[in-house]
């Protein structure tokens, strides 16, 4: 099967500055697709050159296996919900949903009808005759979704939609985004800077750093396993140490504090050889031992030097010997758990399995 | 603090007073423009309409007015447009000088005008008087329309796009729209310029004087001075109206779009 949108080496310079650096990208249909990076890092640039508000500098993109080049946004199968919404404040909710109909060969009743039902979609049935500019923040960010959907694109595209909204309302309308993208089976790409948004709502997320993307995978491999150190630092918290490669090919280490490991090839870049690296570690993926708590392969020593207590987790800073860095360790705070103090001793528990090797 | 408020009463005092002797004396019975009042009467209104040279200079200026308003309005719609959406070589002294008219003496532009146009052999008038304005009253129009387009959200004119509008309709349906306040804004504040101005007026009118140049030249009658004095009140009542008019055109179009108050023209 072809992908639906399939971007082949697209760069975009601004002067000489150099935004997208050689993208190649395919994104299939009924995929929920989220570009994730630092501001700046060229993921906004990426989904205007494929709504066609910017033209790639050079490159291919190709939209359900038409070339895009020369097609105006106006008449490219793609449909945005602006980060600001952009919600027409000088017309009512419906006419806002309905004005992309306007030219459309559609009676006027069944105009009407395809509005109410966009707006039932969304969950505003009834709001049509309101005025725009009276909305709530949510509101605006439903009419925009349903002024989008109407003219039943290709691809949804979406700039940081959420990004307005407060906490609450943002955990709300991720899960109803999800909702919807299944019920309409239309391409999703979602373009974010919270990880966490990224990784809840997407099928594949699309890492990028300054202009290129620096991993795309699934959102529990880019987790797990990320490629790099820049993308495990971005995504979530990942505790580095140095090691030591002592064989390349049955990927033995000397890892800092943690001592002799052997690892699986899936923990390490195929390009790894020996010499000095640097291993990642979730915090989740270590455990301080309790008494009459199990063990979980290995033990190392070390002392609490800071603690950070959310309610249902605690977080720790434990020096472990010989290590200068201290490690970042949550633990779930379950019945019967004492938080520790600082200066407690720890015994550590981890796995060869928690580990990833970084070469670079 | 109690010094400064003095000194502002002071000076609005000294602003507004001659302004607010004008219809005292235009309801005032006698032709000598002087305390005491000698009584109140309505005479010097209903003379006005009876001296056809006042009525002609009235529709001169109306038609001056009005023409000046609607082109320097298009051409401060042009600039103000490709100033908020566009970046090109030179823009900022370009802006810049196309703003000077703004603090240039009329004088000069009324001379220098005045030269070109014999230089080029034209005749005086109505069109000549309607050139002038519109060269002081396109910066005022720039002014105007420019903080209505920089407001304006670029997403909205996506939008409409992305919708598959043109970019033509999209100008039509939803920039001149979210726009509109401050048209109607310029649009009457370029009219009232135009409708006072003397000076260019005096040198460009012709045989056709507007209505200041023909207020200018019954001076020399002392009679006629209490109907000019009504005739002030008049057009002193009309500016303010219209300038309140514009005023409340900005703010509606302001809370349209959902902007916060910056401080406007007045």
């Amino acid at each position: 099967m072809t992908a639906l949108i399939d971007l082949k080496n697209v760069n975009k310079y601004y002067g000489d500055y150099h935004a997208l650096r050689g993208i190649n990208l395919e994104i299939a249909q009924g995929e929920f697709f989220s570009l994730l990076g630092p501001s700046g890092c060229g993921k906004t640039t990426l989904l205007r050159t494929i709504a066609g508000f910017e033209d790639p500098s050079d490159g291919t993109l190709h939209i359900a296996g038409t070339d895009m080049k020369g097609v105006p946004a106006n008449a490219r199968p793609t449909n945005m919900v602006f980060q600001s919404y952009a919600i027409f404040p000088h017309l009512t909710v419906a006419e806002n949903v309905g004005f992309g109909l306007r030219k459309s060969s559609l009676s006027k009743s069944e105009k009407m009808k395809s509005v109410e039902d966009a707006l039932e979609m969304v969950g505003l049935k009834g709001f049509g005759g309101r005025a725009a500019h009276a909305l709530s923040g949510g509101q605006r960010q439903r009419v925009a979704l349903a002024r989008a959907l109407i003219l039943k694109p290709k691809v949804l595209l979406l700039d940081e939609p959420l990004s307005a909204l407060d906490k609450k309302l943002r955990e709300q309308m991720q899960s109803e985004l999800r909702r919807l993208q299944r019920q309409v089976g239309i391409t999703f790409i979602l373009v974010t800077h919270d990880q966490e948004e990224a990784l809840i709502m997407s099928d594949r997320v699309a890492v990028m750093f300054e202009g290129e993307i620096a991993q795309l995978a699934d959102p529990q491999t880019l987790y797990k396993r990320p490629l790099s150190r820049k993308v495990g630092d971005f995504i979530g918290v990942m505790n580095f140490l140095p090691a030591t490669v002592k064989n390349a090919t049955a990927i033995e280490l000397d890892v800092a504090g943690l001592g002799l490991v052997t690892i699986a090839p899936d923990q390490a870049p195929s390009t790894a050889k020996t010499g000095t690296a640097e291993v990642g570690i979730r915090p989740e993926m270590m455990s301080i031992l309790f008494d009459g708590e199990p063990d979980r392969g290995t033990i190392a020593e070390g002392t609490i030097k800071d603690r950070a207590y959310y309610g249902d987790m605690t977080y720790y800073d434990v020096h472990l010997k010989n290590v200068v860095q201290p490690i970042t360790i949550s633990m779930k705070n379950i019945i019967g758990r004492p938080v520790l103090d600082i200066g407690d001793t720890a015994r550590v528990s981890w796995d060869a399995r928690s580990l990833v090797l970084f070469s670079d | 603090m109690r010094s400064l408020r003095t000194y502002a009463i002071l000076y609005l005092i000294f602003l507004y007073a001659p302004i607010a002797l004008l219809p005292i004396f235009a309801f005032n019975d006698a032709t000598i423009i002087a305390f005491p009042l000698s009584g109140f009467t309505t005479q010097w209104f209903t003379e006005l309409p009876q001296i056809p040279a006042l009525i002609d200079s009235v529709k001169n200026s109306l038609y001056i007015a009005v023409i000046t308003a609607i082109l320097s309005t298009i051409l401060g719609i042009c600039a103000a447009r490709a100033a908020a959406k566009y970046t090109f070589r030179f823009k900022r002294p370009i802006m810049g000088f196309i703003m000077v008219p703004l603090v240039l003496p009329e004088i000069i532009v009324a001379v220098s005008l005045l030269v070109i146009l014999l230089q080029l052999g034209l005749s005086l008038g109505a069109w000549t008087v309607i050139m002038g304005h519109v060269l002081i009253c396109t910066p005022f129009c720039i002014a105007i329309l420019n903080s209505a387009f920089q407001n304006l959200d670029p997403a909205m004119e996506e939008a409409a796009i992305d919708l598959g509008e043109t970019p033509w309709s999209t100008f039509r349906l939803v920039t001149l729209p979210l726009v509109s306040p401050a048209i109607i804004s310029a649009l009457l504040i370029s009219f009232t310029i135009s409708l006072d101005e003397f000076i260019i007026a005096f040198f460009l009118t012709g045989t056709e004087p507007t209505l200041p140049v023909y207020l200018w030249s019954q001076l020399r009658f002392p009679a006629r001075i209490p109907v000019v004095m009504a005739l002030g009140t008049i057009l002193v009542a009309g500016s303010i109206l219209l300038l309140i008019l514009a005023e409340m055109m900005r703010r509606r179009g302001l809370r349209r779009a959902g902007l916060q108050d910056k401080g406007g023209f007045l």
